[in-house]
């Protein structure tokens, strides 16, 4: 039995309000997670009473400190289900992860005539990273359609997928639509073209079970601060024979195994790839963040989402001139997008932060998919583990309040 | 209900905008959006013989607020000359505007502005420049 009030207490900003006499709504997890008190404490603790470098010092707080940030990295390994430690790269954020394999991999695989495979529904970070790494080379960039629905032109897919196709990077689950995609299914294809599949899985891996091998995928990102974790930390994984072959990405200390006034040897993985003092406090705090998520259990955490992902599409679905971007049902991950007839989505957030409500507004660092959509902008709630149905009832108030003040209920 | 930001007149203008519409062909014309909630805004401009705004225009798609102000921004600058329109300044339109703004949204008050200053001062079309690349 999943206990919302337990889970609830574990967030202290829960407990806060935004206004005097407004408690916190927060709907806005898609965008970034609010922290457990336990990610809170693991980070102070560190600062409290272990803080040093680590890797190179030999008295006890480093050892400490090195001990707690590699301990960090097999929690996530076996969070996703990697087959070993060295394949999991602490990097800033997905949106570094992707920078990383496109410039990294992609600078020493892609050449002119080359072609990289996105869809229509990515996120920026999967999108610019690679548009760089085409204009630099000289590749080409082709993008998999999505339906009407908000799902992706599978049936497609042999179209875009030719033997020019170096790499298919897709997201796992929308941040718009919701959708999730057939992961599994588009890394085979991928495969069966010769191409590399990568997986944005900064919408997925916060909310549900995901096995990298399993999937099958050659790399997957995502974002910590969108788990419960701290900001400033992400995770790149990738195939070890893959992140072996490839040249380091940033140059620095801690990446290399040996350097004179010539050159340098690079470090071995995962250190090849982690230049500088690393991102220690942020890599404890999602290592606690991890262990957090495990504890509640990523399938309890999935249906319950599902469960508040349902009765708010349907409550949704009564207000008059709404619009949900999206498909239906199942395949809907922990967010609703929706435009409303005669109110912008700025003009929304802003009246239901009135409320205590906070959700997204804009385009959601997807541009392309909201002008191929043919709207400058939507609203987004997103949903966690946190999450009631009471607040999504306040959601819905606060939207009718809306169309109040926009002379919109005149029925 | 407290209605904040969204008073009467605010509400009135985004259903009722003045001066909407596009003047071809204009002494000045730009447009711009406001890339964190996309909202768009073009000005167009007439000048007369003395370099008085003779006939302003504008157009465009957004939130209430980005709206109102490109209302209330033409109604006001008619008459005036180039200079002054070079010299107006933010606090005055977020005067006109008259409620209280947070940050983000003030950027959303001063969209018309930056437009029209723009505008005026003759800054090729940033989607032009991209053209030439």
């Amino acid at each position: 039995m999943y206990d919302i009030e337990r889970v609830r207490a574990d967030f202290p900003i829960l407990a806060t309000e935004v206004y005097p006499g407004v408690p916190l709504v927060y709907l806005d997890s898609a965008a970034s997670s609010q922290k457990p008190a336990v990610v809170i404490e693991a980070m102070a603790d560190y600062y409290r009473r272990y803080h040093a470098n680590v890797h190179r010092g030999v008295h006890r707080l480093s050892e400490m400190a090195t001990t707690a940030y590699e301990g960090a990295r097999v929690r996530v390994a076996e969070f996703i289900h990697a087959a070993a430690p060295e394949e999991i790269i602490f990097v800033g954020n997905a949106t570094e992860g992707f920078n990383l394999v496109a410039q990294s991999w992609g600078r020493a695989n892609v050449g002119p005539g080359d072609e990289i495979l996105l869809t229509e529904m990515e996120h920026h970070a999967n999108l610019v990273p690679w548009q760089m790494l085409a204009a630099e080379r000289g590749a080409t960039l082709r993008y998999l359609p999505f339906n009407d629905d908000g799902t992706l032109a599978l049936e497609r897919l042999g179209d875009f997928l030719t033997e020019r196709t170096k790499l298919f990077s897709f997201t796992a689950v929308s941040n718009v639509f919701g959708t999730i995609n057939p992961v599994r299914e588009l890394v085979d294809a991928a495969h069966a073209a010769g191409a590399l599949a990568m997986v944005d899985a900064a919408q997925s891996v916060p909310h549900m079970p995901v096995d990298v091998r399993a999937l099958d995928c050659d790399f997957l990102a995502f974002s910590s601060h969108k788990m419960c974790g701290p900001t400033g930390i992400g995770v790149l994984y990738g195939k070890r024979q893959l992140l072996e072959a490839m040249p380091p990405f940033l140059g620095g200390g801690d990446m290399i195994r040996r350097v004179t006034f010539d050159g340098f040897i690079p470090n071995e993985l995962p250190w090849k790839f982690e230049a500088g003092t690393p991102r220690i406090a942020e890599a404890i705090g999602l290592g606690a963040a991890v262990a957090y998520l495990s504890a509640l259990g990523m399938d309890a955490i999935h249906a319950h989402e599902q469960a508040i992902t349902a009765y708010a599409l349907e409550s949704l679905s009564e207000l008059p001139g709404l619009r949900l971007l999206g498909p239906p049902g199942t395949q809907h991950g922990g967010l609703a997008a929706f435009t409303l007839e005669g109110a912008h989505p700025h003009d929304i957030a802003e009246i239901l932060d009135k409320d205590g409500i906070a959700i997204r507004a804009g385009h959601h660092c997807a541009m392309p998919l909201h002008h191929k959509l043919g709207v400058n902008a939507s609203a987004r709630a997103s949903f966690y583990v946190h999450t009631t149905t009471d607040e999504i009832d306040k959601l819905v108030a606060g939207l009718h309040r809306v169309r109040e003040l926009f002379r919109l209920e005149r029925d | 209900m407290d209605a904040g930001i969204y008073r009467e007149q605010i509400i009135d203008l985004y259903e009722h905008p003045l001066n909407y519409g596009q003047l071809e062909p204009a002494d000045f014309s730009y447009e711009e959006d406001n890339p964190l909630c996309g909202d768009v805004i073009r000005i167009d401009v007439r000048l007369d013989a003395e370099q008085r705004v003779a006939e302003i225009l504008w157009s465009g798609d957004g939130c209430a607020i980005s709206q109102a102000a490109a209302s209330l921004l033409t109604e006001e600058i008619k008459g005036q000359t180039l200079a002054e329109l070079k010299a107006f300044p933010a606090e005055r339109l977020l005067e006109l505007v008259g409620v209280p703004l947070s940050m983000a949204r003030v950027k959303c008050a001063l969209l018309s502005l930056k437009v029209l200053k723009a505008g005026a001062y003759g800054i090729p079309d940033p989607d032009t420049m991209r053209g030439h690349e």
